[in-house]
């Protein structure tokens, strides 16, 4: 049986990443989980200098999902290179790094200063809808998404994942102009912007006002708007948003995502990424599925 | 593989002790082992609509029975989840989780305001030094007579129903209560009262914080709180509350 699939040039033993933001960069997780059995682990977005992130509240349940406004802390590109890039390299898995900035010089800053770096790919976060600015701004308008992909892919030394936005009205055009723009693969969905109201305090529950609504509740959206940029370009696809189960990550799979992450579902199950490894491996068994390439994309 | 496992606990007593506060006992060998006052854990609700973990405080550990005590309040659907379960059933459970107290001091100050409370009393049990024990409510009383066995019980309520009329300050005051050493869980509020004591009086204290989280484990970056100094892990002015803490040195964090 052949689970491993192969993006941009770059092979996965299996199909499974994590989703960023959601798993730190591994060293918590690496508790419950043997990293080396995951195809990669994609790492919180960082950026050239250290980000202190949002005020607290952060974090709001809703039905079913979640909404976070973390505001992407993170302690920045050179503690990044230095602390955490040596402890996933321990592991035999691959490392995609989640690159986030203001402007497109600050994105560029940290993908010139990852080029170097053993790491295996990039994944450019234009669809966080967390920060005033950069994040999401890049990523709604499809002469930005071009751009900042063309700029981009200039300087980076891996293949780049452009991380899209599903708060657009068309998926497909994003992921064309990203395509236009020379990137190598495409992730998506990144969270969906939502609000919460606390009526008894009469105030919004995040201190953001708003945040990124993530789990279960987006899933069915998820898998349409991968189902939807698979046919709109050539490129693979890492699809993702709401998968907790094997199950789950074999819809997007069939709806065209070559790769899998698993975000959310952490949180409530510190083991799902290995659970929905191997679900798929078994998955595979019960129908007599030799290779998962001829399940990506099988539902036209 | 690390000691905080999600893992399946049985409920061996559910009882209300107060208007909607419960006091639950979970046979949960793994956790009770390793745990020590001041750590929480996260129980997952079955109404798998609720996705994330209520993170709740041990309040006591029996590491004979292999069992641990958790009180709590009603306070949404999660909690309300918990309150309508029986004896003998399953409580999904993670844990132990977070820092706990260090116990120091010679004469200690523990201080609980309302569901902040429960924690103080496995602390009060281990704490071998002399104990003066301050519990703030807003009315209706709990717990207080089991504190009694570990020191003197100081009351304060907001309605003057029981004890001193007002907060838990104002019992301290009211009582001259001095202490090298102070132990401190409830609502931010009161934990920014006890700070300023704590400085006005050059008290070492050590605070108990809360905040909405996600993961429990320190990944998720979402219960983080203000510290004084860069911290080294987040590289900015942020700790973890899950992870770093919950429990703080009152000069560490910025309330
Ligand atoms: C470290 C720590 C220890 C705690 N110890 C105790 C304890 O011993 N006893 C007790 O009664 N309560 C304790 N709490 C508070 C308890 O976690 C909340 O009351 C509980 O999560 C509410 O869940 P719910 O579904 O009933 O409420 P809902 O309001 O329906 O919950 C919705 C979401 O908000 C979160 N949430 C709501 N209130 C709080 C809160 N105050 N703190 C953190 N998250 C919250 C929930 O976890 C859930 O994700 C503690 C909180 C923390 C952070
Ligand atoms: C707490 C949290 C933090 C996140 N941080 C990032 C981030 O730093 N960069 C990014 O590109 N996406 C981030 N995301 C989005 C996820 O990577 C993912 O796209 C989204 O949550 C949908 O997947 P899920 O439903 O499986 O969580 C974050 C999501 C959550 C819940
Ligand atoms: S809850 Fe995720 S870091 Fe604390």
């Amino acid at each position: 049986m052949n689970t491993s699939v192969t993006l941009a040039g770059i092979t996965f033993k299996n199909p499974v990443t994590t989703a960023s933001g959601t798993f730190g960069s591994g060293m918590e997780y690496g508790e419950y989980v043997d990293l080396s059995r995951l195809g990669a682990v994609t790492t919180k977005g960082v950026s050239n200098v250290p980000w202190p992130g949002n005020p607290t509240p952060r974090i709001a349940e809703t039905y079913g999902g979640m909404l976070n406004a973390i505001g992407l802390q993170n302690p920045g590109v050179d503690v990044f290179i230095n602390r955490d890039i040596p402890f996933l390299r321990k592991y035999d898995t691959k490392v995609i790094v989640n690159v986030v900035g203001k402007t497109t010089e600050e994105y560029c800053e940290v993908v010139e200063r990852l080029a170097c770096q053993d790491v295996d790919m990039l994944e450019i976060n234009i669809s966080c809808p967390n920060v005033k600015e950069g994040g999401i701004a890049f990523g709604q308008d499809p002469r930005c998404v071009f751009e900042i992909t063309s700029e981009l892919k200039k300087r980076a030394k891996q293949p780049i994942i452009m991380k899209l936005s599903p708060n657009v009205a068309d998926i497909g055009e994003m992921a064309r102009a990203a395509e236009a723009g020379g990137a190598d693969a495409l992730s998506l969905i990144n969270t969906l912007t939502g609000m919460k109201i606390d009526i008894h305090r009469r105030a919004f529950l995040l201190a953001n006002k708003t945040g990124g609504l993530s789990g279960p509740a987006v899933k069915p959206v998820a898998v349409r708007m991968v189902y939807q940029a698979a046919n709109a370009v050539k490129l693979p696809i890492i699809g993702m948003g709401g998968i907790a189960s094997a199950e789950d990550a074999l819809e997007f799979i069939m709806a065209g995502a070559s790769m899998v992450a698993v975000g959310t579902a952490n949180f409530i199950n510190p083991t799902a990424t290995l659970e929905v490894v191997e679900g798929i491996e078994a998955y595979m068994g019960q129908y007599g599925i030799e290779d998962i390439n001829d399940l990506i994309g099988c539902v036209k | 593989m690390s000691v905080a496992m999600k893992r399946k606990t049985v409920i061996t007593e559910n009882v209300e002790i107060a208007k909607d506060i419960y006091s639950m006992w979970l046979n949960a060998p793994d956790i009770s082992r390793e745990a020590r006052p001041g750590q929480f854990v996260s129980l997952y609700c079955r109404d798998r609509s609720k996705l994330l973990p209520r993170p709740i405080s041990i309040c006591e550990i029996n590491k004979e029975q292999g069992k641990i005590r958790l009180v709590y309040r009603i306070a949404g659907e999660g909690t309300r989840e918990f309150a309508g379960m029986d004896a003998a059933e399953d409580m999904e459970a993670m844990g132990p989780l977070g820092n706990g107290f260090t116990l120091e001091g010679k004469k200690a100050l523990l201080i609980g305001g309302g569901i902040g409370i429960p924690p103080m009393l496995e602390l009060a049990k281990q704490l071998s030094c002399e104990k003066q024990i301050v519990l703030g409510y807003r009315d209706i009383t709990f717990l207080e007579k089991e504190f009694e066995a570990y020191g003197k019980v100081y009351i304060s309520t907001e309605d003057g129903s029981r004890g001193t009329k007002g907060n838990v300050i104002d019992a301290i005051r009211e009582e001259s209560l001095d202490a090298d050493i102070i132990f401190a869980c409830g609502p931010t509020p009161m934990l920014r009262g006890v700070k300023a004591y704590a400085t006005e009086h050059k008290i070492k204290a050590q605070l108990s914080l809360e905040e909405r989280m996600a993961c429990g484990i320190g990944a998720c970056l979402g219960c983080i709180c203000k510290t004084k100094e860069v911290d080294h892990h987040s590289n900015v002015k942020n700790k973890r509350i899950c992870k770093d803490g919950p429990v703080f040195y009152a000069e560490e964090v910025e309330l």
